[in-house]
This record gives C-alpha cells, sequence and structure tokens, in this order.
C-alpha cells in the first residue's frame, strides 16, 4: 500500500456528554498510514476522548470516523482492528504475562478454508493453535525487551516492565492502529526518556501507525510525525514538530509547545512591532496599530552589558537547570524570561538584545480590553495607570457592601476586599475622553486614530506603563493630544484572578 | 502504672464478658444433664446424641442445605445486581443504588411480615421454594454490598482492554471482570451462608409447617421446655464454634502469607 493513504480520518467529529458539555468539537482530521501521530493538549482538552472514540470505547454525538474509508463508528471495540494500550496499563491481574499477552490471540477466531472427501469446499471457524500462540507471544516479549518473563506474575513486575507488557499484549494483534493514552504518565523521568526513545525504535520496526495521546509537550516533540494541538475539544494546530515550535498559530500553541515568553505589543509601522517599551523590526507583516501578541522563546533572548541592547533591565531570578541558567529580567512590570549558558548574577543590571527572525508575531483577537488590577481601600479599582469608581458588588452575585466598607455575600461572610487582585475587562464602546484631565481616572496621549467607516478607533496610551485604552467614538479627536479616560462605574467588569481566602 | 493495670484490667472483663459463656457451653456439652448447671460427669453422650438422632441430623441436613441452595443463588444475583449497578449511569441508575441499600438496613422483622405477606397473596402459600425467596431476599443485598467495593477497586479500563484485545462482552465478563472481583464473591458467598445459617425470623415466616432448621428447632424447643434432644444443641453449638475459630485462624493465616507475598 501506498504509505500517503489516508487510513484514518475524523469528519466534523463531535461528542457532547449528557450534562452538556462538549468534550470534541467538530474535529476535521486524518492521519497517513503508518504515521506517528501525538494529540497534545491540556487535561480536558478532548484528546482522550478522541482517542476513546476512534478505539470504540465512546460514540461521537456526530459526526464519523472512517477507517480506510469505511464508517466504523458504531462498530463495538471488539470488532475493530484497532489496539490500546492504556494509561495504567489495566494489565489483568490474576493472569500471568504470557496469558495477558496470548490474551488477544486466544480470543481470535479463525476462517479456515477445508475441503471434505468429495472435494466440497466448506469453512470452519478455528482458534489458533497453542503452538502458534507460544511463538508469537515469545516473538512479542522479545520486541520489547522481556524473554524469559512468560511464568511472572504482574504484581511482580516494575513499572516500565508492566507497560512493557501492555505495549506487547497489545502489538501481538498486530492492529492496523496503535493508540497510546499518555502510557508514560506514571514512569519516573529517566525510565520515560528511555521508553520515548524505544517506542520512537519500535514503531519504526514494526511500521503501524501510532495514535499517541499526551499532555507532556517534550514528550510530542521527540516522538511524533505530526502533533495535533488542542483546547477545549477544538484542533488548534496540526504540524510537524518543528512546525509546531517554531511557528505556533495562537499564543496558546506558543505557551503549550516549550517555554516562551509572551508578550501584549502594537504594531507600530512596516514590520515594527512595540513591546516591552521598545520597537522592535520584525519580518512579520500586520496593519500598523494592530494588537497583537508577540512570542519570543527563552533561548532566543540574548543577554548584554547594560548598555549594549534593546531593552535595559535587572536581574531578578536566576535558577540552574543542568545546562543552562533560567533568568529573569525585569523591564517595568514585565518578565522576560532568558535561557543562557553564562549567568548573570541577582540584581545585576544587564539589556537583552532579540534578533527580528526570533520575534514571532500572531493576531490577537480584539474584542475589549483587559487589564490586570486591584480593589483599592475605598472599594475603587486601580489599573493602566488610573484609579477608577467601579461595583465591587459583581465579585459576588448577590452581595452588597455595608456602611464600614465591607462586602457582605449572600451566605453572610464578611469580606475585605482591600489589594485583591482582579482582572478587569472594559468593552471598546464603553470609554469616553474629557480634554479635562481632572475628570477621568486616567490621563494618556491619543497614540492612534483609525477612520472605521462610520467611527473612529482611538487608542490612549498612559505615560507611566504605556497601557492603552482602545475604543470607538464618533467624534474626531488629534493624534497626541493628551485626555483623561472616562469609564462609568457599570460598564467596568471585575473578575477575581483567584478566590478569596475566608 | 494505675493507668496501665487498669486498661489490662478492662480489656480482661470485656472479653471475659465476650467469651466465658461460649467456654461455659463447650464445657458443659461434656456433660449429659437436661438442667443446665448440673454436672453429671464428663461424657461424650451428648455428641454420641447429635450424630444418632434422626431428627436432630435431619435439621442440621435442612439448615445447612437451605443455606448453601440460599447462598448460591443470592451469590449469582448479587454478584450480576452488583456489575450491573456499577456499570449503570445517570439518574436512574443512582435511584436504583440508592434503593439497593434500604433492605440492608431495613429491619429484618419488616422483610419477614411482608414476605409472608406476598406468600399467602399469590396463593402457593409457605412451601420450600417461598423459604428461598425468602433467605433469597435476605442475603442478596450482603452479597451486592461485598462484590461492589471490589468492582470499584478494578481499574475500569480493564474490561475495555478486554474488549479492545478481541474479547465479546460476555467473554470479557467471564475471562476478565469475573476473576478480578472473585475474592469479593466469595466473601459475598461466605456471608450469605452465615447470613441464612443462624436466620430465625425470615425463616419463621416463609418456612412450611413440618420443616426446622436449627434456629426454630431452638425456639420451639426451649417455648416447649424440656424436650429430649434439647442438651444435644449444646454439643451441636460447641461443634459450630471450633469450626468457625479453625476457618477464622486458617483465613487469617492466609491472609498474612498474601501481604508477604506482595512485600
Amino acid at each position: 500500500m501506498e504509505k500517503n493513504e489516508k487510513i484514518i480520518e475524523l469528519v466534523n467529529l463531535t461528542r457532547q456528554y449528557e450534562d452538556g458539555v462538549v468534550a470534541v468539537d467538530n474535529v476535521n482530521l486524518y492521519v497517513r498510514k503508518g504515521e506517528f501521530i501525538t494529540f497534545l493538549g491540556p487535561s480536558g482538552c478532548g484528546k482522550t476522548t478522541t482517542l476513546r472514540m476512534i478505539a470504540g470505547f465512546d460514540k461521537p454525538t456526530s459526526g464519523k470516523i472512517l477507517l480506510n474509508g469505511k464508517d466504523i463508528s458504531e462498530l463495538p471495540p471488539n470488532k475493530r482492528p484497532i489496539n490500546t494500550v492504556f494509561q495504567r496499563y489495566a494489565l489483568f491481574p490474576h493472569m500471568n504475562v504470557f496469558d495477558n499477552i496470548a490474551f488477544g490471540l486466544k480470543m481470535k477466531r479463525l476462517k479456515v478454508t477445508y475441503e471434505d472427501e468429495n472435494g466440497k469446499q466448506f469453512d470452519k471457524i478455528e482458534k489458533l493453535k497453542k503452538w502458534e500462540i507460544a511463538e508469537k507471544v515469545e516473538k512479542a516479549l522479545k520486541m520489547v525487551d522481556l524473554e524469559g518473563f512468560e511464568k511472572r506474575s504482574i504484581s511482580t513486575l516494575s513499572g516500565g516492565q508492566q507497560q512493557r507488557v501492555a505495549i506487547a499484549r497489545a502489538i501481538i494483534n498486530e492492529p492496523q492502529i496503535l493508540l497510546l493514552d499518555e502510557p508514560l504518565g506514571a514512569l519516573d523521568l529517566k525510565m520515560r526518556k528511555d521508553m520515548q526513545l524505544e517506542l520512537k525504535a519500535l514503531h519504526d520496526n514494526i511500521g503501524i501507525t501510532f495514535i499517541y495521546v499526551t499532555h507532556d509537550q517534550e514528550e510530542a516533540l521527540t516522538m511524533s510525525d505530526t502533533i495535533v494541538v488542542m483546547k477545549d475539544g477544538v484542533i488548534q494546530q496540526i504540524g510537524t514538530p518543528t512546525d509546531i515550535y517554531n511557528e505556533p498559530k495562537n499564543s496558546f500553541v506558543a505557551d503549550f509547545i516549550g517555554e516562551s515568553n509572551i508578550f501584549s505589543g502594537t504594531m507600530t509601522g512596516d514590520k515594527k512591532v512595540r513591546f516591552i517599551g521598545h520597537t522592535f523590526d520584525c519580518v512579520d507583516d500586520f496593519p500598523k496599530n494592530e494588537k497583537v501578541d508577540v512570542v519570543v522563546r527563552p533561548e532566543d533572548v540574548f543577554l548584554m552589558d547594560e548598555d549594549k541592547g534593546q531593552v535595559k533591565g535587572v536581574i531578578t531570578s536566576s535558577i540552574f537547570k543542568g545546562v543552562h541558567y533560567e533568568m529573569v529580567m525585569t523591564v517595568g512590570k514585565t518578565e522576560v524570561v532568558i535561557q543562557n549558558t553564562v549567568e548573570r548574577k541577582v540584581g545585576e543590571k544587564v539589556s537583552i538584545y532579540i534578533r527580528p527572525d526570533d520575534i514571532h508575531i500572531m493576531e490577537k483577537e480584539f474584542s475589549s480590553n483587559k487589564y490586570d488590577g486591584y480593589i483599592t481601600k475605598k472599594n475603587t479599582v486601580c489599573f493602566a495607570d488610573g484609579e477608577f469608581d467601579c461595583d465591587v458588588t459583581q465579585l459576588y452575585p448577590g452581595s452588597f457592601v455595608d456602611e464600614e466598607g465591607y462586602l457582605i455575600t449572600p451566605d453572610g461572610d464578611k469580606i475585605d476586599l482591600t489589594d485583591v487582585d482582579v482582572s478587569v475587562e472594559v468593552g471598546l464602546k464603553d470609554i469616553e475622553i474629557s480634554d479635562d484631565a481632572d475628570a477621568g481616572g486616567a490621563v494618556g496621549n491619543i497614540v492612534s486614530m483609525i477612520y472605521k467607516g462610520d467611527h473612529y478607533q482611538l487608542i490612549v496610551r498612559t505615560d507611566e506603563n504605556e497601557e492603552d485604552f482602545v475604543f470607538d467614538t464618533e467624534d474626531t479627536w488629534n493624534e497626541n493630544d493628551r485626555v483623561s479616560v472616562i469609564i462609568p462605574k457599570e460598564k467596568i467588569k471585575l473578575t477575581l484572578k483567584k478566590e478569596i481566602k475566608r | 502504672m494505675i493507668k496501665k493495670i487498669l486498661s489490662w484490667l478492662f480489656l480482661a472483663l470485656i472479653l471475659c464478658f465476650m467469651y466465658v459463656p461460649i467456654l461455659v457451653l463447650i464445657v458443659y456439652s461434656f456433660t449429659d444433664s437436661t438442667i443446665i448447671g448440673n454436672w453429671n460427669g464428663f461424657s461424650f453422650n451428648l455428641y454420641v446424641k447429635l450424630f444418632t438422632e434422626e431428627r436432630i441430623s435431619k435439621m442440621l441436613f435442612n439448615t445447612v442445605s437451605l443455606a448453601i441452595i440460599a447462598a448460591f443463588l443470592s451469590t449469582v444475583l448479587g454478584t450480576l445486581g452488583a456489575i450491573g449497578l456499577y456499570y449503570s449511569k445517570g439518574k436512574f441508575g443512582k435511584c436504583i443504588k440508592g434503593a439497593s441499600s434500604i433492605s440492608v438496613i431495613n429491619a429484618e422483622i419488616v422483610t419477614a411480615i411482608s414476605l409472608a405477606l406476598v406468600f399467602s397473596l399469590i396463593a402457593f402459600g409457605k412451601t420450600y421454594f417461598s423459604l428461598i425467596i425468602g433467605h433469597m431476599v435476605l442475603c442478596t443485598p450482603f452479597v451486592v454490598l461485598s462484590v461492589t467495593p471490589k468492582l470499584k477497586q478494578m481499574d475500569s479500563s480493564m474490561y475495555e482492554a478486554a474488549l479492545d484485545l478481541g474479547a465479546s462482552p460476555a467473554k470479557a465478563l467471564f475471562k476478565v471482570v469475573l476473576p478480578e472481583i472473585l475474592p469479593g464473591i466469595f466473601s459475598g458467598f461466605m456471608l450469605a451462608i452465615t447470613l441464612s445459617l443462624d436466620d430465625y425470623i425470615v425463616t419463621a415466616f416463609t418456612k412450611p409447617v413440618t420443616f426446622d432448621t436449627i434456629s426454630t428447632y431452638v425456639y420451639n424447643a426451649v417455648k416447649n421446655q424440656a424436650k429430649s434432644e434439647l442438651p444435644a444443641l449444646r454439643a451441636l453449638s460447641a461443634i459450630i464454634f471450633v469450626i468457625m475459630i479453625i476457618v477464622v485462624v486458617v483465613m487469617n493465616i492466609r491472609a498474612n502469607k498474601k501481604t508477604e507475598e506482595i512485600r
């Protein structure tokens, strides 16, 4: 068969649970024959559910699973030419190693055609012969380096050995596809690294298609031909490990794959992007003043003496990681993670340099202004270099503020909100500006004004931390006007960063 | 020091309270006096009587055979029930799970009277059949209770693994799930046997008139005073006690061996 043939294809695959949660949301994907493909994502991203649907343990709510072009979504698991290596191995403890591995073969029934004396042909359903089974088990044990373990009971095996038995038990049935559900999760680090290489070698040897599920990005990068990054049941990106590492499609993928610095930036000109207080040259082309996510890998940040680089900062932490030091340089309120083999001490003043090639710019979905803030003693909220009146009762539905300024929840708990960290969200239509510097909560300059057909989109930038307020208005202003920002109390949306301890 | 002595004393007192009556019983099983408290000299007469008196051996056979049949049937029913409950999902499953434990906490007398009522309603009255049904009603919930934890301990992907390797659902059940929960099934069976062996209330309400088990027989004997077989029951009780001791000791030794092996 051709190497590029699609062995399995998921078409609009969706799985919705009874409680309404959509675990897998309209996934479209194909796997080529002989490929090592990895579903990667945090727990609850739908990767295991997808695997379970391919194995047949879970039925899709809608959509199709095509195996060699035929829909198998209604086929029970025991009728599918697919085998699974389970997360906690799921070996049968009451059987020894031999019986565990031979289980699949013992279940197998073959149709054998015989000829009787009259030359008439007839079919007989037969079990595999005992010697055939023994021979195959021996071969499988050899493949996973467990020769001589036939009679051992499962409970006497180490985690790594159990892992091997589980793999042998699955591949002995010569499945068309082998599914592996986080098979290395229970092993220690060194064992895991060894098994990664062994699994890869096994895949190359037997040539069957591997579908692997993991939340460990390093595992995925080491072993896979193709990686499928998932989040909330939706595929974020499909690509080779190099593609996914070097050209992440969005900030989630960048954050999940490898260490990365993700900054909010603004395009300031033709292939120029501004973040952490400096305008960098870059290679990606985005419209001017567009809000973007900027990803820089820690190993791509060059450390220099204080006056030589692009941005100055202070080293605030340094951890030895074996091959390199992982250092954090703080610029204003932003942290930049740097990996370098030369250590700079904590407190040292340094600067960094980032090459245009190493700055990856990704589109940011911009529908509202988001800030980090905190609640003051007066129950106002501080964010974006300003202080605004707000409605703190929205943090707890049904609560109210008493005369002393404490928040009383519906359960009768009394909460002091002073210095509580909150996420602040303000819509694009909820900001007004005024010439009167004292009228609003924050002051800044208009840095951009773009005509959008029937209204202008303005950006007001504050002086201190260069925070931006983006909003729509029908009035005309001039760039570089100094204005104050007014946000109505009820338009400031607050959410707690973490639950307050009472 | 005083605290230590007191704590030992307390322990001794409790142990006496629990075991002295049994010891007295065993001692008095070696004398053939009809009135408890009288010592007519040492003899094995009661033991001889136990195995020669036809009434006693028949009643013994009744009790044991009833226990084994009822325990076997309840074990089959209870195991299937536990598996069904374990894999049942949704609101309906939850309801059934809750309902299945009601009969455990329900007062036995309620169970007995309701059973008697049902059997007299559906015409066939009190027969050996109704007695077995009664004992099954009594034992099955306990089998479910002892099998369920084993199911919960079992790696839930084991059943799926069997299916994955090509076993049909029935094969997966018999080759993988059942062997895995066998200890639970066995202890459920033992529990059912003991429950059935010494049950009086349900037996009394569901048994045919001419049929007697040890417990109903003893009760009647005590009620009607001084039957000649009554002293022989001391010997029977002593034998049952000794068998129980042996079973417990053997089981403990086996359990210890197993834990050592695992280490």
